[in-house]
């Protein structure tokens, strides 16, 4: 058995005005089919390759998301049976065109686009980038005042900053600038490098494993997650990783917030888990938020069920 | 969002027009041939083939079937939009800027260079829609313009004024039936790149390389609103439907090659009209963005960059569920 799950969001926009030809204003109606999943599930190869006792293809839906499910039966070119399931949603698009447009759309080719046929061109593509609309993130005011702060303390204090290392000379220009540059010791060794090479120095970086107390190896990232895990739910169908952190970043610092997302529809399912990183910060916020009102419902949060009892 | 990338022109863009419907996409570049593209689909129909220049600007006539077009060849062009055949050359002894039909199409604004000593003028010449064969070169007036190029030019409220741009910074309105200057203001302090008339023409917007973007009143040429930004502004647009400008830049063409693209600022910013705050940005383009355009039904904008290509950016729902 051979599962091939294939995601198509782009066949969004086969828009097809229907009726093209019609006197007055009006508005076509068009039809677009968002593709959710197609599954296209190939039989074992005992299956025969006749096309006439393949099953009906079969319509259902839509449930009540909307969601409409089209399972197919067909034979491919190397004569397996395939069922395609395909999950899609449609939409109604209503556009409006005159009858200006439609005979725009019907004009032929001139000048240098004569030369190829419809649809043969390349000077026209779509990106295979998506490109997001990058929104400028409003600094509060009181911030940036903070921000320049240390700039004109800087620029106030600037004399004391400017200190030559060739000649020591405070105030008077860099080092790179130094008139003496040529006066000063080339003999002498880089300050840095007097101590014994492979001697630790106080206060110098440690990696974990040999610090004290390390067990050798390094602890395992995936316990991360099932530590001080909350589970939140009866959650709205809107809400967004970002509305968590701002309900629980109060606590204390959170280290992961994961959202239950449908995949079909692109909705909230209703839970979500966040972790914490100390257990207390963790407890204040159940404590807290546990009945709490949030978007007219009333928040469940619990410590969530450690994995394996879980499954 | 998935923009449309256009790649018919060879240089540099230099104007972008759309027709009053939207479904018709004029581009101008200073390769010498202008270009006509379905506005939704973005396929290409078809080059105006003609001119010996850069071409610098164009403008569409309500009905969509003529096109006139401004060239650095010293003449500005009337073409059949459907058949893209030059029906009529105005010929000028300097080279041509903008160019503007006026509302109702029956006259148009063509704005000349200075050129061997002879100072910028603006010609306003009659245009007859209706029966091309008797169409006429000649100039109804000839307003002497001011120092340097005029390098945008509008057709004020009922046609009575002309509103210009140009390279001293200075926004002028003239009366267009002698000449005489009525308002001036001077509140750009760089050349003006571009100048847009909002919907209903009672404002527009102006681009400047002095870092700013600012809406007039289209009356009285005070200045209502500015738009900082921390590039020089080659073009600005008002959206027809929600109380947003886009203005795109970047740094001038010739620093380009000596900085990356994510330090030379060409991406496409969005700007809340009323409160002057800066709301997104739309990146893509590896030059500096020199002519922008709305979709007239507010759901997408086009761009043109220096690095020749056209961009349709389709406006999704993350733009729409801003406030």
């Amino acid at each position: 058995m051979a599962i091939k799950p294939r995601w198509d969001a782009i066949d969004a926009d086969t828009e097809r005005a229907v009726d093209a030809r019609r006197d007055a204003d009006d508005e076509a109606l068009s039809k677009t089919t968002e593709t959710l999943r197609s599954t296209k599930i190939a039989a074992a190869n005992g299956g025969s390759s006749d096309a006439s006792d393949l099953p009906a293809n079969e319509k259902l839906g839509p449930d009540e998301e909307g969601v409409m499910t089209s399972i197919t039966y067909q034979i491919n070119d190397a004569g397996v049976r395939t069922k395609t399931v395909k999950r899609y949603k449609e939409h109604e698009v209503v556009k409006k065109v005159t009858p200006g447009m439609l005979e725009r759309k019907t004009w032929e080719k001139f000048g240098d686009a004569k030369r190829y046929k419809p649809g043969d061109e390349s000077m026209t593509a779509v990106s295979l980038e998506e490109i997001f609309l990058e929104k400028t993130r409003v600094q509060p005011k009181s911030e940036l005042e903070k921000a320049s702060d240390p700039l004109a303390a800087m620029a106030s204090a600037q004399t004391s900053l400017l200190v030559c290392r060739t000649c020591g000379k405070k105030g008077d220009h860099w080092t790179s600038k130094c008139p003496y540059k040529d006066l000063a010791n080339d003999g002498s060794k880089p300050p840095d490098e007097d101590g014994a090479f492979g001697a630790r120095k106080p206060g110098g970086y440690v990696p974990p494993s040999m610090r004290a107390g390390a067990t050798g190896t390094g602890a395992s990232m995936d316990r991360r997650r099932d530590e001080n895990s909350i589970r939140v739910s009866n959650l709205s169908e809107d809400t967004r990783e970002q509305d968590l952190q701002e309900l629980f970043r109060p606590f204390g610092p959170v280290t992961r917030i994961y959202v239950a997302i449908n995949r079909d529809t692109g909705e909230a399912r209703g839970f979500a888990f966040v972790n914490m990183v100390n257990r207390e910060d963790g407890q204040r916020a159940i404590d807290k938020l546990d009945g709490y009102g949030y978007d007219n419902l009333i928040l469940r949060v619990e410590w969530a069920a450690p994995r394996e009892e879980r499954r | 969002m998935r923009p449309i990338l256009l790649k018919g022109h060879e240089r540099p863009l230099t104007f972008i027009r759309y027709n009053r419907e939207g479904d018709l996409l004029f581009t101008c570049a200073k390769d010498h041939h202008p270009t006509l593209w379905y506005g939704d689909t973005g396929e290409r129909v078809g080059t105006y083939v003609g001119h010996n220049g850069a071409v610098w600007t164009c403008d569409v006539s309500d009905d969509s079937s003529t096109l006139l077009t401004g060239s650095a060849d010293t003449t500005a062009k009337l073409w059949d939009a459907k058949t893209g055949e030059c029906y009529f050359t105005f010929t000028f002894d300097q080279p041509v800027r903008a160019v503007a039909l006026a509302h109702g199409g029956k006259r148009a604004a063509i704005t000349t260079d200075p050129f061997m000593g002879v100072p910028s003028a603006i010609h306003i010449v009659e245009i007859d829609l209706e029966d091309r064969s008797r169409q006429t070169a000649r100039v109804i007036r000839r307003i002497d313009g001011p120092q340097g190029r005029v390098t945008r030019v509008l057709w004020g409220p009922l046609n009575r004024t002309v509103i210009t741009g140009g390279e001293d910074g200075i926004i002028r309105s003239w009366d267009a039936e002698n000449g005489e200057v009525l308002k001036i203001s001077q509140e750009h302090s760089k050349q003006i790149q571009h100048l847009s008339m909002s919907e209903d023409g009672s404002h527009f917007i102006s681009a400047s390389l002095d870092k700013t973007a600012k809406v007039f009143d289209s009356e009285t040429l005070e200045c209502m609103k500015t738009y900082s930004a921390d590039r020089p502004v080659n073009a600005a647009i008002l959206s027809p439907i929600r109380d947003h400008i886009v203005l795109g830049g970047g740094q001038d063409a010739m620093s380009v090659t000596t900085t990356s693209s994510k330090a030379g600022k060409f991406d496409s910013k969005i700007y809340h009209k009323i409160f002057e705050e800066e709301i997104g940005g739309i990146r893509g383009h590896f030059g500096p963005i020199n002519a922008l355009a709305f979709n007239p039904d507010g759901r997408s904008f086009t761009s043109g960059g220096e690095d020749g290509y056209v961009r349709i950016h389709p406006l999704d729902n993350s733009y729409f569920e801003i406030p």
